[in-house]
């Protein structure tokens, strides 16, 4: 297992270099990370965000353009897939169909060559391990390809777990194929496994409930470019775009055009507290607000909204509503009852400031006012 | 799951009536043929099964059977890896993939009868390239009068003709195959062998049996090619079962022979075909009963 | 990939010397051929093409090549259209027998057929016509086509037949409009192999023509015995009977690993 360094790693396909040059054809812009050892990591954005080209960036499928990766303190720009020791589990589970179940988990150690080479013993116990790790055993010798889509899934992943030492086992949207009622079992086994065996895993999704369900942390990706990184918790509070904000959460946050006046925003002419005081910013101005810390009052006490739907969504409900020409979706808990002319009160601490998209920094706007 | 329809015959009925009169009632005069014996003309006499006694005791027959199983498994032998090797050196995208199929293709679509006469001046010891240049090399070659060179000659006929369907076929079956497969043979440590034993070979199959069933149909009823540059000479060596039989009806007149001839040809044919099949789609259907109808 | 570039290489080189040789003969005189051994002509002539293009038997043999494989080609899939059709969307009493009896056709030796076909043939006044070679030729290609078309269609989910019936399209009016530019490009394959089988078979195209529907590579055959072995045109006659196929090949080239694809061939 290995602490993983990203050094200002950057990617563009040879044939969209050709054709634009430009800065926008990297699929993925110039990027330093640290994975942590033992880390679960979700990597979370829209398809045809660079998160797979990263993912196989690690791995050795793709040679970046630039940059430099380290496995602790050794680096592996250079080295080939096979000897970086990486496990990854592909979108659609790849078995070789003449083998057993057991013949595929053993594959990779019967690979080993030289000083790395393993006695059948040996490999026995590994394959043995595994799929009781797995709950295959009763698979063990049926041939591979009969079998259901998660079973054959398991045995992808088992194929990185059979070797102990692995540096890192990467996940590309291993569920996309697995029936709803499973992939929640599936991940719940990653999970366990995880805890019980601390690899270093990077998981990635364009799903949000499944990124904050594995991960402890979360990296979002957005055009070639990682945009935060947080525990779920930070996204939520925090978010650092307003792409993680509408991303995550549900439904997410609301992203208000504003205009700032001191320690005020003004939406649609209705004024607003803001937790400091921002200097006058130049560019597309929003403020951004999670519908959990917006509260509905009579008239009077805040802003004028017009309701124009009610969603009952189990334990809350989801209120439409509209301030001047901006839609808002506001949290109403079960049982508080909602105002026949209400208005709107944000809380002000929750309140985020985004400069094209960016969220702008309390502390920034402190120093500079 | 399909329909069941009955009347989805009145959409297969047009082929099956093209069908009974292109082969239904020829095979019928054979079958006819095969039973009787004729004096002249007209006159028509029942024999039984008389002829197909004489068509499989007689010894012209089982060498010319001999020949043509010979000469499909050295085929098989030789066409079914080269064109597998050559498959798999083939690039997989960019302008080389258009020439290489365009190229590889055109002897597949030169008729049979000029295959033959492109390979007898090619080979021709006087005026061919190969058989001049042989010659010149030392070698005692001559097609028309020794039998083993007669028989290089006639496969590396079939070969240059044929390999290229194998080819097209493998080549199909290899781009077919997602790059995920290759990316987790990487990860997992796979050699150059293991990939192709474990991924290729096994994504293969499918096309694999097709060519190996067309390949030997196809050489096993072989006329035309080796009728033009051998005329089944020297002596006898190459006279296959299809030269025999045109012989025999066309040539001979032996209608009756030629007829229990046919059939027996056309049966083998149809077994070997089918026990080629079985065997190779035989893991198939293994695995599918052991999947169920989940 | 780059390092094993050569097998192909080599493989083609194998293939295009045969090739080669035919086409360097055909502008070689009768003369130079057989006194000199050279591998590129001394004497570069035209006169072999000329030779075959100015008689007009050698010009109706392509004529009468062309129209038997256009009618095969369109007799085949005329009616392997709807038989693949019904094969790939019903069951139907004794489908899967009907369907592997077609295919025992293409194993049929057309050795075997000859002197029945001949005779039948001659019974209903058919010797020497066109349409007695197409029909022929339907007895290996209507299975070809009835294979591959039926792989093309089963490929068609089947919802878009029941959306159509929905919508109130009539058979034969969805068939048309809607169903075969869906598996346009299983027609085009179709068609090449059909083109393909057609144009390659002598030994039936030969036995049921005399002269009117003589085909190509027959009349090259007599043409090269009875002027007693002129080598300069026999290659010239060969290299002429390349070129259609080479050109087929040419513009079905993006097509056909497609067709392979799918292995019904």
């Amino acid at each position: 297992m290995a602490r993983i360094v990203l050094n200002n790693i950057a990617h563009r396909y040879a044939s969209s270099a050709t054709a634009a040059g430009a800065a926008d054809s990297y699929a993925l812009k110039p990027l330093s990370h640290v994975w942590e050892d033992g880390g679960a990591y979700a990597l979370l954005g829209p398809s045809g965000c660079g998160k797979t080209t990263l993912l196989n960036i690690i791995s050795g499928l793709i040679t970046p353009s630039q940059g430099q990766l380290l496995f602790d303190d050794t680096d592996v720009s250079h080295l080939p897939t096979e000897q970086r020791n990486i496990a990854q589990v592909f979108q659609f589970p790849v078995l070789y169909d003449t083998m057993t179940v057991a013949e595929n988990l053993a594959f990779p150690l019967r690979n080993r060559r030289g000083s790395n080479k393993l006695g059948n013993a040996d490999i026995k116990k590994r394959v043995d391990d595994a799929l009781v790790m797995l709950g295959l055993e009763h698979l063990a010798h049926k041939k591979a390809r009969s079998l259901t889509a998660d079973d054959k899934q398991k045995i992808s992943l088992g194929r990185g777990l059979v070797r102990t030492d692995v540096n890192a086992i990467l996940f590309d949207e291993p569920l996309t194929v697995i029936d709803p009622h499973l992939k929640w079992q599936l991940r719940t086994r990653l999970k366990q496994i995880h805890r019980e065996f601390g690899h270093t895993m990077i998981y990635v999704t364009h799903d949000q409930t499944e990124a904050l369900t594995f991960a402890d942390k979360v990296v979002v990706m957005l055009a070639g470019e990682v945009i935060q990184t947080g525990t779920p918790e930070e996204l939520f509070r925090h978010p650092q775009h307003t792409f993680v904000g509408k991303f995550i959460g549900s439904p997410g946050m609301n992203i208000l055009s504003c205009e700032l006046a001191g320690d005020e925003a003004i939406v649609e002419g209705c004024r607003f507290a803001l937790p400091t005081r921002y200097p006058a910013l130049s560019g597309n101005i929003e403020l951004g607000i999670r519908p959990e810390f917006i509260r509905l009052v009579d008239t009077g006490k805040g802003a004028p909204v017009i309701v124009t739907a009610i969603d009952d969504v189990g334990h809350h409900r989801i209120v439409r509503a509209l301030l001047g020409r901006q839609l808002l979706d506001i949290v109403v808990a079960e049982g508080v009852a909602i105002p026949a002319n209400p208005g709107v009160v944000f809380e002000t601490g929750s309140i985020g400031i985004y400069q094209n998209a960016r969220l702008v920094s309390a502390s920034f706007a402190e120093k500079t006012t | 799951m399909k329909s069941w329809n009955n009347k989805a015959w009145f959409l297969v009925l047009p082929v099956l009536l093209l069908v009974a009169f292109s082969a239904i009632i020829p095979l019928m005069t054979v079958v006819n043929y095969s039973v009787q014996d004729s004096f002249g003309s007209n006159e028509f006499y029942w024999v039984g099964l008389e002829w197909f006694q004489e068509v499989l005791s007689s010894e012209r027959f089982h060498n010319a059977l001999m020949r043509n199983l010979l000469f499909s498994a050295i085929i098989l032998l030789i066409e079914i890896p080269l064109g597998i090797a050559v498959a798999l050196a083939m690039p997989r995208r960019g302008w080389g993939v258009s020439v290489c199929l365009v190229l590889m293709a055109l002897p597949l679509l030169i008729p049979w009868n000029v295959v033959g006469t492109i390979w007898q001046v090619f080979a021709r010891v006087d005026i061919g390239l190969l058989g001049y240049s042989l010659t010149q090399l030392g070698f005692d070659y001559n097609y028309t009068q020794d039998t083993l060179d007669a028989w290089i000659t006639l496969i590396v006929m079939d070969v240059w003709h044929w390999t290229s369907l194998v080819v097209l076929l493998s080549y199909s079956g290899l781009v077919s195959i997602p790059p995920a497969y290759y990316q987790a043979a990487r990860i997992d440590g796979a050699s150059r062998w293991a990939v192709f034993r474990y991924i290729q070979l096994p994504k293969m199959r499918r096309v694999l049996v097709i060519a190996v069933l067309l390949r030997f149909m196809d050489s096993f009823m072989i006329y035309t090619e080796p009728f033009v540059v051998t005329g089944g000479g020297p002596g006898n060596a190459t006279t296959f079962l299809s030269i025999d039989l045109v012989q025999m009806a066309i040539g001979q007149f032996d209608l009756g022979p030629a007829a229990a001839m046919s059939l027996i040809y056309f049966l083998i044919i149809l077994l070997v075909s089918w026990v080629f099949y079985t065997v190779m789609t035989q893991q198939d259907a293994d695995a599918e009963s052991g999947r169920g109808h989940s | 990939m780059i390092r094993r570039a050569w097998i192909p290489v080599l493989y083609i080189v194998f293939l295009m010397l045969p090739l080669y040789w035919l086409l360097m003969m055909s502008f070689k005189t009768n003369q130079e051929i057989l006194s000199t051994f050279s591998l590129w002509p001394r004497e570069f002539t035209l006169q072999n093409y000329i030779t075959i293009l100015s008689d007009s038997s050698w010009y109706s043999g392509y004529i009468n090549s062309m129209i038997y494989v256009v009618m095969n080609t369109v007799i085949s899939l005329s009616v392997a259209l709807p038989a693949a059709y019904a094969f790939s969307r019903y069951r139907f009493l004794g489908d899967k027998h009907l369907f592997f009896w077609l295919l025992t056709n293409r194993m049929a030796p057309p050795a075997v057929f000859v002197l029945p076909f001949f005779q039948l043939y001659s019974a209903f006044g058919l010797i020497d016509t066109h349409i007695a070679v197409a029909l022929a030729h339907c007895l290996f290609n209507v299975p070809l086509a009835v294979w591959i078309l039926e792989g093309f269609m089963s490929s068609v989910p089947r919802e878009i037949d029941e959306t159509a019936y929905i919508d109130g399209y009539s058979f034969p009016r969805f068939f048309t409009k809607i169903f075969t530019p869906l598996i346009a490009p299983g027609i085009g394959v179709a068609a090449f192999f059909c083109f393909m089988f057609s144009w390659v078979e002598l030994l039936i195209a030969r036995t049921l023509t005399v002269t009117d529907a003589k085909p190509i590579s027959a009349i090259m055959t007599r043409t090269v015995s009875a002027s007693g072995l002129d080598w300069g045109v026999l290659a010239a006659a060969g290299m002429l009977t390349v070129i259609p196929g080479a050109l087929v090949i040419y513009f079905v080239r993006n097509h056909i690993a497609k067709g392979f694809a799918l292995g019904r061939v």
